[in-house]
């Protein structure tokens, strides 16, 4: 269990990137994984008055503020329009509603986690994070970048026409995915973003254009096979990398037919 | 630090650590149905309603509970009797450890969702673990309930 020194609530970005420029400052987001760390943190900055609890939808563009929960993405109406309920069906399992209620989605990208089922949805979508010193990045950027002391401020995902299928494995629903996958068809394009490697989500596009003939076995089998290729797995407790590299392939395939269609 | 907020309908203030758990902070104000299980935000035991929505108050610092208002099972009785009976006919509630978040949790089912299907209820309650009784019980009572309800 962390210790806290200090709590404060900044009242503005600013004040909450100065304080969090202190090494030993640290981020309150849902306070889920930070309360399983341990270590002595000087100062927890609480986002919670910063108006970032909001999910705001335009013609182009969700615009999903740091602090909003993952029951927010789950029952958001317009997010699950435009995701065909995928963004529901990723993070149901994450525990249970009371969980869900606390995690927030800034805390699950910041975090980065290895874990992560929202990762894993947001990768396959057009998203970008919004960081309060660095900018607009893409999320694939942001995924791979080491840890710093910015601000994740909010998450924009564009409404890119698409469709959208997610998979994820569990030994027991409610516990930590051994894979998940997410497979999409933007414009046309073809991607899939495979998380719990044991590590970090990645995003694999079909450069090689092996979809975009049509979804069919043969086509949804070559792709499975080739995103498992491009993808490194790692074991731990839930599972070996041999194991993780065959779900990949299986998932894949089954997102890809899940598509369905023609490009 | 000083933090003041409505706890089961009274307004209170109290003096906290800055890490000070939401959890710890009911307990020392008499709140004890709220009960610590898995120390890993897994189980729902500590489900408290922050605002109208269940929380797993072992995983909110009792500071972001400044200013807001806070339900444990001991100021929503009366909303819970209307159904705990008839879970306990199923004997559900076996050693009854797992049955404040239960009830807390079925609270806020049956106000999000006042006629649920088995299914939605089984994914509502899926963040409450139970060790005895293998959540058949839990079901059958909520399910009673509500048939009861209908006449």
């Amino acid at each position: 269990m962390i210790t806290i020194q200090k709590y404060v609530r900044p009242q503005s970005l600013e004040e909450a990137y100065q304080l969090n420029q202190n090494r030993r400052s640290r981020i309150i987001a849902g306070m889920l994984w930070t309360k399983m760390s341990s270590g002595a943190v000087n100062t927890a900055i609480d986002l919670c008055d910063l108006g970032l609890d909001t999910i705001e939808e335009t013609d182009k563009q969700f615009s999903i503020g740091a602090m909003v929960t993952l029951r927010q993405i789950e029952q958001h109406a317009g997010l699950n329009a435009y995701t065909g309920g995928k963004a529901a069906a990723a993070v149901k399992d994450i525990i249970g509603v009371q969980f869900r209620n606390i995690a927030t989605v800034g805390g699950s990208i910041w975090g980065r986690f290895g874990f992560s089922d929202v990762l894993t949805l947001f990768l396959a979508m057009e998203s970008f994070v919004e960081l309060y010193k660095g900018g607009i990045i893409p999320l694939a950027q942001f995924a791979s970048m080491p840890y710093d002391r910015d601000l994740l401020v909010r998450l924009i995902v564009k409404k890119t026409p698409g469709s959208f299928s997610y998979q994820a494995m569990r030994a027991q629903r409610t516990d930590f995915p051994v894979l998940t996958c997410a497979v999409s068809r933007l414009d046309g394009q073809y991607r899939a973003a495979i998380g719990a490697r044991p590590g970090r989500a990645m995003l694999i596009k079909d450069e090689e254009g092996l979809l975009t003939g049509g979804i069919n076995e043969e086509s949804a089998k070559a792709f499975a096979e080739y995103a498992a290729g491009k993808v490194p797995t790692g074991s731990n407790l839930r599972g070996s990398a041999a194991y993780r590299t065959h779900l990949a392939k299986v998932l894949v395939e089954r997102g890809a037919l899940e598509l369905g269609g023609n490009a | 630090m000083e933090i003041k907020l409505k706890l089961n309908g009274k307004n209170i203030m109290g003096s906290i650590e800055p890490d000070t758990l939401l959890i710890d902070f009911l307990r020392e104000h008499g709140c004890y149905s709220v009960k610590r299980g898995c120390e890993t935000s897994g189980c729902g035991l500590c489900t408290v309603l922050m605002d109208g929505t269940p929380v797993l108050s072992c995983s909110v610092l009792a500071a972001r509970a400044d200013g807001h208002e806070v339900y444990t099972l001991e100021g929503l009785q009366q909303e819970a009797s209307d159904f705990v009976g008839f879970i306990a006919d199923q004997g559900a509630d076996q050693c009854g450890f797992c049955n404040p978040g239960f009830v807390m949790n079925t609270i806020a089912l049956l106000r999000e969702n006042p006629d649920p299907t088995d299914d939605e209820i089984r994914a509502f309650l899926a963040g409450n673990l139970c060790r005895c009784s293998g959540y058949e019980g839990q079901l059958r009572g909520i399910r009673n309930y509500l048939d009861s309800r209908k006449g």
